[in-house]
């Protein structure tokens, strides 16, 4: 399996106009002109996956990604619906919808594949995906933007993206469907009169351009908080779009950076800008943020007797250990602690062993999927999948702290403790994952493991 | 032609689990229940105007969500699917629904007239937002009265609460002069939550109501204190308190549509009738009535 990477990326605005009437304006036309330059950009990728971020799906319940394989409908905006109406059918990849989804949950976040006749695809994602991808030759992703998420929650949705991403060898294109500044004329205005709303807008970003010009997305991501407060409405959605493309590309500040068009749209300041790998010789990170690679905000928020029952679960597993320390001992907080007096990995020579690795969660210590049994022994129903999915997410974790990848992987030893029940489940995920890199392996079925889990891995790895 | 009247205006709040509970045949998704206090207060609403007569229902939805002015819908009738795009697994309805548009052009009108900026929406492929339909159905499920459906304009984000206020008590007035000049009877609607934080999380089974519960304790003592208000014909001091309330509550009031409901009530100084009050994902809510009938002015 060969790394993927993410190939190009894109901010482009959100409204209708450049759909349904770019010759009103002259402005909306360049920027319908810029959209179709990036549309040749994206087909001279190679690109075989679109990832857009959209702030026109403000969610509530965590992160929502569509995993409809052809969503269909006709959108019509809610401000601007005397323009017409946008025919739309899409192509999804559901497959990495699914994982995608799986990989949220396994580091905190609360995320759910949507998958439903007439789910009202958003207006910024229709204009998006009509005017990037013309004939639907590339398969697309979608994923909302949650109204209450800050930077960590933002940062993680993107780096369990761009992580997977790479895992599976994608070439993928990432988009964020947003305005800069969004504050529009609050009355009607003739078409060629439109501009930005206000000079104090279009000076900010002006400076934000500059800086995208120049490749430094981490820098804009950092002055979001600061962007929000100046040019944003309130409530309308934070502007956290910044925080989700700069960690999908490394939180690089050295990026090409292409402003391709900027415009007013009925006030709002769009821009069309793309970014590009290549390094551009441009300027470092001036100043850093947490780097955080778990999301380990407030979730447990239904009642008390919730909490109450983790912690009792959590109180009558073993104790967990700091991993120990030796040379060549590889530890990470991106991994589960261990339940005895051993590191996650060590390193001897081009090779790395890992001790045996399970899906418990870095610092919530919850098992996706579900546990095996309750505290009373009383076996429970689980997902076999999200378990197995879990663990591969783990070893990789583990194995990148060790400067591997899980291409690397030489030789895995699994155990299940049902293997009627679950080898089917496991072996399917195995299949699209570790299966893809080609591993020896050996499956064993043993009686329990120490905590509540139904498969363990141990992996033997190269440098 | 005899004078138009508004015979009841009601606080009716629109999250699309009170309809997935009640398992309509409209809706694809089916419940064991839940919510049950809010859907009495629905019957016990439905029951008390049972015996009133009516042409039409004004709704104004905090989720048709404007920036550029108000909007009417503005064609006879609509028929499509909605699903909630937040809680698609609870909410995909397909709906029928009728409009006033004679009614909704002379409020458009008097509006126009007064200097806000409105617009009639005539686009057929326009999908009505899920709120203007849980609110329709909740309130009359037979869906056999005409309605009204005002967006909510975005003011308060855009300016202040008082300044949405200040434009919501002028589209009061200018729904109410609407209606007194239509020579119709209608009852007014304001389709909003009060306090408004929602959980982030969704239990494996929504409608498992040991999990529903107001999100903080604060919340719960401003949805009384706005509560208290309206039972005891207080109504100016919930205006005077509008910007506190919603900002600290983060309540749906900021979508205007409470303040235009008692705009077009002339801020009534009577006591309402609560007919329920619960938690939704946290949100506090209040089914409330406002008899207008009973209080005809002379």
């Amino acid at each position: 399996m060969t790394n993927g990477e993410i190939v190009e990326s894109f901010v482009v605005p959100v409204h209708p106009h450049t759909v349904l009437a770019p010759e009103q304006n002259e402005g909306w036309g360049r920027l319908r002109k810029a959209y179709d330059d990036a549309a040749k950009i994206i087909q001279d990728s190679g690109a075989d996956l679109l990832i857009i971020y959209s702030t026109t799906w403000p969610s509530i319940i965590g992160h929502q990604i569509i995993s409809d394989p052809n969503p269909e409908w006709v959108m019509v905006d809610h401000d601007f619906h005397e323009l017409g109406s946008i025919h739309y059918s899409f192509k999804i990849d559901v497959e990495f919808a699914e994982q995608w989804n799986a990989e949220n949950k396994s580091r905190g976040l609360q995320s759910r594949c949507v998958n439903y006749h007439g789910f009202p695809i958003d207006v910024g994602s229709v204009v998006a995906l009509t005017l990037l991808n013309p004939e639907n030759k590339i398969p697309a992703i979608i994923v909302s933007s949650n109204v209450y998420a800050d930077r960590s929650e933002t940062t993680v949705l993107a780096k369990a993206c761009r992580d997977l991403v790479k895992r599976t060898g994608r070439k993928a294109v990432a988009i964020t469907a947003m305005s800069l500044s969004n504050r529009m004329f609050t009355e009607h205005i003739d078409p060629k009169d439109d501009r930005i709303h206000s000079l104090k807008d279009d000076e900010w970003n002006q400076k934000i351009l500059e800086f995208l010009s120049e490749g430094r997305l981490e820098d804009v991501g950092q002055l979001s908080r600061t962007i929000q407060r100046q040019i944003r409405v309130q409530k309308v959605v934070n502007f956290k779009p910044m925080w989700w493309l700069s960690a999908m590309n490394d939180n690089r500040n050295n990026l090409t950076g292409n402003v391709l068009a900027y415009e007013g749209i009925h006030g709002a300041g769009c821009a069309v800008v793309n970014l590009n790998p290549t390094p551009s010789g441009f300027g470092d990170k001036e100043y850093d943020e947490d780097d955080v690679e778990i999301f380990a905000g407030e979730r447990g928020v239904l009642d008390s007797n919730t909490q109450q029952e983790s912690k009792i679960e959590t109180d009558d597993g073993p104790a967990l250990w700091e991993p120990t320390k030796a040379e060549g001992s590889v530890n990470t907080d991106a991994a589960p602690k261990p339940v005895g007096a051993y590191p996650h990995a060590r390193r001897v020579g081009d090779l790395i062993y890992l001790s045996g690795v399970g899906p418990r969660q870095p610092g919530t210590n919850e098992i996706p999927g579900g546990p095996i049994h309750d505290n009373s022994g009383k076996p429970l129903n689980y997902d076999i999948k999200e378990q197995t999915h879990a663990v591969v997410n783990n070893i990789a974790r583990i194995l990148e702290e060790a400067g591997s990848s899980l291409d690397k992987v030489l030789d895995v030893t699994s155990f299940l403790v049902d293997m009627d029940r679950d080898f089917q489940g496991y072996n399917e995920v195995w299949a699209e994952t570790l299966g893809k890199v080609g591993p020896t392996r050996t499956t064993l079925a043993i009686r329990a493991l120490p905590t509540p889990i139904a498969v363990e891995m141990k992996v033997i790895a190269s440098i | 032609m005899a004078q138009g009247e508004i015979v009841a205006g009601c606080l009716a709040p629109h999250p699309p689990h009170l309809v997935y509970a009640e398992n309509p045949e409209q809706n694809e998704p089916v419940a064991e229940g839940g919510w049950e206090q809010l859907r009495w207060g629905y019957e016990r609403l439905r029951d008390s105007l049972k015996g009133i007569e009516y042409d039409a229902i004004v709704i104004l939805s905090p989720h048709w969500q404007t920036y550029v002015g108000t909007h009417f819908l503005g064609l006879e009738n609509f028929q499509s699917l909605s699903v909630d795009p937040i809680f698609p697994n609870l909410f995909r309805y397909h709906y029928d629904m009728n409009v006033d548009v004679e009614l909704a052009q002379q409020i458009h009108d008097k509006a126009d007239k007064a200097g806000l900026t409105v617009k009639m929406m005539t686009n057929p492929d326009f999908r009505v937002d899920y709120g203007t339909i849980t609110t329709g159905h909740m309130f009359r499920p037979q869906w056999d009265k005409p309605l009204v459906v005002i967006s909510s304009n975005r003011s308060s984000a855009y300016y202040s609460v008082e300044v949405m206020q200040e434009m919501m008590i002028e589209l009061g007035k200018a729904t109410r002069e609407a209606i007194l000049e239509s020579g119709k009877k209608v009852v007014v609607l304001a389709s909003n939550s009060l306090s408004h934080r929602h959980f982030t999380t969704e239990s494996d089974i929504p409608e498992d109501m040991s999990k529903e519960h107001i999100t903080s304790h604060a919340m719960h003592l401003w949805d009384m204190r706005i509560i208290d208000y309206m039972k005891s014909g207080q109504c100016q001091r919930i205006i005077d308190e509008m910007p506190e309330f919603t900002e600290q509550a983060i309540a749906e009031t900021d979508g205007g549509a409470f303040t235009w409901l008692l705009s077009t009530l002339e801020v009534p100084n009577y006591p309402a009738i609560l007919h329920g009050y619960g938690t939704i994902i946290g949100t506090g809510n209040a089914i409330v009535e406002w008899p207008v009938y009973k209080h005809k002015e002379a």
